[in-house]
């Protein structure tokens, strides 16, 4: 009752703040650009000087390069998203004083958090699945269908790839006392992520990972990498829980 | 049982010792003034209390409960309001209070009643749909109000809650908080000694982290009471007032006797011979009194000098 009570908030939040309309937005407006980059970059390309040349150079565009496009684009703006819209959620309550107004009353803080990340998974979760769709519908409109069942996989890893940042910038968030500082921290995060994925040999087992993973399926190739999964759950529970513990022991 | 008791409870932020042993028992239904300078541990107190700090040592009970043992109780029985309360500027008071209402669990039939009950004692029910984020300070003010009392607590704490109002809109939350007197606990921090003296009947006064003094309010001014009277006479009356001056330092029970202009102060030893004699003396002299009193202390000559004497120690 009180969760809901404090994801209802949230939720609320989301909408008249308009976040939900501008992640809503920004994604989907990636999901249907991917496939018309894909498709027409060669048609672009024809149009600057000298472009015919160069544009016999490029392969014939397929639904793939769509694909491609596509976890390129919301990897980099779903991280970049989970960065700005959380690194507030919790400093911010701090330093306006909201955060103490509600935790005197019988709001437990740990209720508090989850139904922040709560919501904020779910507007990822509303948001991807909105920009898959429309990603899909392009694609079937420009190159043909594509696997719908490894689409889903896709857009799921993704999901999973994006509340990796969202957890960890929740976690940055409680842990200092403005948002500017947060997602300074979160930005130092995110940069030692992207460092260690890219040693060879460990990044298969980070969360960068599981677009990969995506990617390959969509390819028709059959290589599953479960551990870069189960460590990016990992990251998420220990985030979340190291989030708790702080948040617990806090003064307001 | 005390509404809230406190033993010898300590705050130390680095080296500043905010509360230094604090020791406080306020009885229910009262509406307690806890008096003390700026950094005197008003706010740390309350903080603590309501479940924002931790004590670094001591115990403390609400209503019966220790607040470190089972915290999420308390919160169902306080109410809280800070200085300067903070809202969601999205919301309307209507929604904030709905959502407060959510928190506490009451049923949607109870919260619908309650909501539009506090609005109307707050005098929030015309602007009940507008943004928050538009409201001026005392609107804010009474909306916080409105939200500490929403679970109907057993003890409200009010931290420097009406300080920063402008006249009109102090005189109207201390008249809902007068309202409140015999319904629930009121511990209500403040420097300003005449919204105490206007509403609180128990005071309390802490100076550097420690309570100097607790009492009810008439037994801490009758405890503090200077002995002493003043005149006041007629013009052209100066000359009979000296006169009468210089017989009163004669008398054993006078211990001085001052003349400003046509007033007179006399401080004396045996306050029950004063009331006896000191009329007739002066009507004996041949004065002509406009004005005659016993003086009775302010709260704030009893709070200088006790937060003075707090200061030395």
């Amino acid at each position: 009752m009180i969760f809901l009570a404090s994801l209802r908030k949230e939720l609320l939040e989301q909408w008249r703040t308009y976040r939900l309309l501008a992640v809503g937005v920004i994604l989907v407006v990636f999901g249907l650009l991917s496939p018309l980059i894909a498709k027409y970059t060669p048609e672009i390309i024809k149009l600057i000087p000298n472009g015919e040349a160069l544009s016999h150079l490029i392969p014939t565009p397929k639904a793939m390069d769509a694909v491609t496009q596509y976890i390129k684009n919301i990897g980099q703006f779903g991280v970049i998203l989970a960065l700005l819209l959380t690194m507030g959620a919790v400093a911010q309550e701090k330093e306006k004083g909201t955060a103490a107004m509600m935790l005197v009353k019988p709001l437990p803080r740990v209720t508090f958090l989850v139904a922040k990340f709560t919501a904020l998974a779910l507007m990822f979760a509303v948001t991807i699945a909105i920009a898959g769709a429309a990603c899909y519908y392009y694609t079937w409109l420009l190159f043909g269908a594509l696997d719908a069942p490894h689409w889903l996989a896709l857009n799921g890893l993704m999901l999973v790839y994006v509340l990796v940042y969202v957890a960890l910038t929740l976690f940055c968030s409680v842990v200092t006392k403005s948002q500017a500082a947060a997602g300074g921290l979160a930005l130092g995060l995110l940069f030692i992520l992207g460092l260690t994925g890219s040693i060879p040999g460990l990044g298969e087992y980070l969360p960068g990972q599981l677009l990969a993973w995506g990617g390959g399926l969509m390819a028709g190739q059959g290589e599953a990498f479960w551990p870069a999964l189960w460590v990016s759950v990992g990251i998420i529970v220990v985030a979340l829980m190291g989030a708790r513990f702080i948040f617990e022991r806090q003064e307001l | 049982m005390a509404a809230i008791r406190v033993e010898g409870l300590q705050k130390l932020y680095g080296p500043v010792r905010a509360l230094d042993g604090l020791d406080l028992t306020v009885e229910p239904g009262t509406v307690f003034g806890f008096l003390g300078p700026n950094g005197a541990g008003k706010t740390t107190t309350i903080r603590i209390l309501v479940g924002l700090a931790h004590a670094s040592e001591g115990r403390a009970w609400v209503t019966g409960t220790e607040i470190t043992t089972d915290g999420h109780e308390v919160a169902r029985r306080i109410g809280y309001l800070p200085e300067e309360p903070a809202f969601y500027p999205w919301m309307t008071p209507r929604e904030f209070l709905d959502h407060v209402g959510r928190v506490f669990e009451l049923s949607t039939h109870e919260r619908a009643a309650r909501v539009n009950e506090l609005l109307d004692l707050v005098g929030l029910a015309d602007v009940g749909k507008r943004r928050i984020g538009g409201f001026s300070r005392g609107m804010r003010q009474r909306l916080g109000l409105a939200q500490a009392l929403i679970n109907r607590p057993e003890v409200l704490f009010l931290d420097e809650a009406v300080s920063a109002l402008d006249p009109a809109g102090r005189k109207e939350v201390l008249e809902l908080i007068e309202r409140l007197r015999g319904q629930c606990t009121v511990f209500m921090s403040t420097h300003i000694l005449a919204d105490v003296e206007r509403v609180c009947g128990t005071i309390g006064i802490i100076a550097r982290g420690r309570l100097v003094t607790q009492a009810p309010r008439e037994a801490l001014l009758a405890k503090y009471a200077i002995p002493a009277f003043e005149v006041e006479t007629e013009s052209g009356f100066e000359a009979p007032l000296n006169g009468w001056a210089e017989v009163l330092r004669q008398k054993s029970w006078v211990q001085s006797v001052s003349i400003d202009g046509l007033t007179g102060r006399i401080i004396v030893h045996e306050i029950e011979t004063a009331k006896r004699e000191l009329l007739p003396s002066a009507v004996q002299a041949g004065l002509v009194l406009t004005r005659y009193e016993m003086l009775r202390p302010s709260l704030e000559e009893v709070f200088l000098r006790l937060v003075g004497e707090g200061r030395k120690t």
